[in-house]
C-alpha cells in the first residue's frame, strides 16, 4: 500500500516536469505559397519557443506520390532508359532543419523512427524488387531529387535566440511541388526526442497560371480548342500590318 | 524576368522565351522553313519538359502558319485541291503520331524516340541539302552545264487515282499527296514539328510541284496538321503550355519579318548550304548527348510523378 501511495507522489510531484518535456509550440509565418506567373521560389519562416532546454528538429514534408526512376544503360551505342523502379508514396518534397548537427542531438534509431534526414526515409517499391537493388534505385533517387532540388542536400540552420526562442527560414525552390506539406518539429534532449508539434501549409497556384492548369486538365478539349484558336488569331493579327508588303 | 509556364511547371526568362522565338523566327523567314525542328530541341535544352516542348511547339506552329498562308494566299500560291489531299492523309497520320507518342511515354522512351528521330531525320536531310547545295554552287562556277530533264516518269507515275491538280498543272495518283501527308502527319504527331523541312523537297522532288506553289500550299496543310496536334495533345497527354506557345509567336512573327528582308539579300544555294550546316549542328549535338555517357545513369521523367 506504501509503494503505491510513493508511485502516486512522485507522479504528483514529477507531472508538471512532464508537462513542460512536451512544450515547444511553433507556427509557420505564412500557411500557404503561391505559385504566381512571377514565381521563382518562395521562403517561409518557422518560429516558436521551446519549455526548458533542448535542441529542435524541423521536417518539412511535400504531398506523397508515387514516382518512378529510370536506370539509363547502353543500347546499340545510345543511352537509353533500361530499368525502372516504382517506390510509393515518396515524398515530393523532403528538408530538415536542426538547431545542431542530428548526430550530435538524437540517437540514430530516433532519426530512423521518425524518419529525420534523407537517408532515413523509407522507400517501397511497388513491385518485388530485390533489397540491394531498391537500395541502389532509392540512393539515386535521393540524388537526383537533392540535384532537383526538391530533397535538401544539406540540414537547415535553426537558430537560437536567447535559450527558449527560435526560428529558421524554410526556402522552396521554383519547381516546388504542389499539394499539401507537414512540417514536424521535435524537441530534442539528451539525444531523446521529448516533444512535438506538427503544422500544415499548402503549395497551390494561383491566379491566372491556376486557372490555365486547372482547365488544361479538366476541360482537355476545350482548353485544346482555345488554344489553337488563340494561336489561329495570334497569326492572323501578326500578318494585318505586313498586308501591303 | 522570370515567367512560370503554368503546364510545363518551369520559370523561365520571359526574355529568353521571345528571343528563341524571334530566332526562329528570323530563320524561318530567311529559309521558308517553318523552324520547328529547331525551336522543339532548343526549348529542351533550356529546360522545358519533351512532351510539353513538342505539343507546344505544334501550338505555336498553328499561329506562325496562318501568318505565313496568308502571304501567300494573297500572291495566288495556294493550291486547295492537293492542299486538302496532303491535309486528309495528314490528319490520319498526325492521330497515328500523337498515339505512338503515348505509347512512347507510357514506355518512359519518349524523350529517347524524339532525340533519335531528330538525329536520323536531321542528320540525312543535312547531307542530302549540303550536297545538293554545294553542287549547285559549284555548277554556278561552270556555266554552260548539261540542263536536265525537267521530270522523270518512275513507278509513282503509275498508281491509280489520278488526279488532276489545275493550279500546280499537275496529273498525278491522289495517293501521292494522301501519303505523303499520312507520313508527315505520324512524324508532325511524335516531334511536334509540321515537318515543312521534309514536305518542301518531298512536293518538289517527288510531287513535281512547281516551287512557287510549295511553301503556301505546305504551309495550309500544316495549320490544319499541327492544329489536330495541339488538340490531340492537349486532350490525350495534357501537355499543351498556351502560355509559352503564345511567347514564342510573338517573338516568331516579328523575327519573321526580319528574316523574310535578310532572305532576300542572300543567294539560295548559300541559304541552302547555311541551313544545311545548321541542320547538321544541331543533328550532332543531339547525337553526342545520345552517346556520351551521361553524368548521372538515373533519371526521373518529369511525366512519371503522379
Amino acid at each position: 500500500m506504501t509503494r503505491w501511495c510513493w508511485v502516486l507522489l512522485a507522479l504528483v510531484v514529477l507531472r508538471p516536469a512532464l508537462g513542460r518535456a512536451d512544450g515547444i509550440i511553433a507556427d509557420l509565418s505564412s500557411h500557404s505559397i503561391a505559385i504566381t506567373t512571377g514565381f521563382t521560389g518562395a521562403s517561409v519562416t518557422l518560429f516558436g519557443a521551446t519549455e526548458g532546454h533542448g535542441d529542435v528538429i524541423a521536417v518539412i514534408r511535400g504531398p506523397e506520390r508515387d514516382i518512378t526512376i529510370w536506370r539509363k544503360g547502353k543500347v546499340a551505342g545510345v543511352w537509353a532508359n533500361r530499368e525502372a523502379v516504382t517506390f510509393a508514396n515518396v515524398p515530393s518534397f523532403y528538408a530538415v532543419a536542426a538547431s545542431r548537427p542530428l548526430g550530435d542531438i538524437i540517437q540514430p534509431a530516433e532519426a530512423v523512427l521518425h524518419h529525420i534526414g534523407v537517408d532515413n526515409l523509407k522507400f517501397t517499391p511497388t513491385s518485388a524488387v530485390p533489397p540491394d537493388r531498391t537500395r541502389l534505385f532509392a540512393q539515386a533517387l535521393i540524388r537526383v531529387q537533392q540535384k532537383a532540388g526538391v530533397f535538401s542536400s544539406t540540414v537547415g540552420k535553426i537558430a537560437f535566440l536567447g535559450d527558449r526562442l527560435f526560428r529558421t527560414t524554410l526556402t522552396f525552390p521554383a519547381n516546388v511541388p504542389t499539394g499539401s506539406y507537414l512540417v514536424e518539429i521535435f524537441l530534442v534532449r539528451d539525444k531523446d526526442i521529448v516533444g512535438g508539434q506538427t503544422t500544415p501549409f499548402a503549395v497551390s497556384k494561383v491566379g491566372v497560371d491556376a486557372a490555365v492548369f486547372d482547365f488544361a486538365h479538366t476541360h482537355a478539349l476545350a482548353y485544346g480548342a482555345i488554344a489553337v484558336m488563340t494561336a489561329v488569331v495570334a497569326g492572323w493579327i501578326a500578318s494585318l500590318p505586313f498586308r501591303n508588303a | 524576368m522570370d515567367v512560370y509556364l503554368p503546364v510545363a511547371e518551369v520559370s523561365l526568362d520571359i526574355l529568353a522565351l521571345l528571343g528563341l522565338g524571334g530566332a526562329i523566327g528570323f530563320l524561318s523567314g530567311v529559309f521558308g522553313v517553318g523552324g520547328g525542328f529547331l525551336l522543339t530541341p532548343l526549348l529542351i535544352f533550356i529546360g522545358v519538359p519533351a512532351p510539353v516542348a513538342v505539343a507546344s511547339s505544334a501550338n505555336q506552329l498553328v499561329g506562325a502558319s496562318v501568318s505565313g498562308v496568308l502571304a501567300h494566299w494573297r500572291r495566288g500560291n495556294v493550291d486547295f485541291k492537293l492542299g486538302f489531299a496532303l491535309l486528309m492523309g495528314g490528319l490520319v497520320g498526325s492521330f497515328v503520331g500523337v498515339r505512338l507518342f503515348t505509347l512512347f511515354a507510357q514506355l518512359g522512351q519518349v524523350e529517347l524516340v524524339i532525340s533519335l528521330c531528330y538525329v536520323v531525320l536531321l542528320g540525312v536531310l543535312g547531307i542530302l541539302m549540303g550536297i545538293e547545295s554545294v553542287r549547285a554552287i559549284l555548277r554556278q562556277r561552270r556555266p554552260g552545264g548539261v540542263r536536265r530533264k525537267l521530270h522523270h516518269h518512275t513507278w509513282l507515275h503509275g498508281l491509280p487515282l489520278k488526279t488532276r491538280y489545275r493550279k500546280s498543272q499537275l496529273y498525278i495518283s491522289a495517293l501521292l499527296p494522301l501519303g505523303l501527308g499520312f507520313l508527315i502527319g505520324i512524324i508532325s504527331g511524335i516531334l511536334g514539328i509540321g515537318g515543312g523541312f521534309l514536305m518542301v523537297p518531298a512536293m518538289i522532288y517527288t510531287l513535281g510541284m512547281p516551287t512557287a506553289m510549295v511553301p503556301g500550299t505546305s504551309l495550309l496543310q500544316i495549320i490544319f496538321v499541327a492544329a489536330n496536334v495541339t488538340l490531340l495533345q492537349a486532350y490525350t497527354n495534357h501537355t499543351v503550355d498556351a502560355v509559352l506557345a503564345l511567347l514564342l509567336l510573338v517573338g516568331g512573327v516579328i523575327g519573321a519579318q526580319f528574316g523574310t528582308r535578310f532572305g532576300t539579300r542572300l543567294r539560295g544555294e548559300q541559304l541552302r548550304f547555311l541551313l544545311a550546316v545548321l541542320v547538321l549542328a544541331v543533328a550532332a549535338k543531339l547525337a553526342r548527348d545520345l552517346t556520351l555517357r551521361p553524368a548521372d545513369l538515373f533519371v526521373i521523367p518529369p511525366d512519371s510523378q503522379t
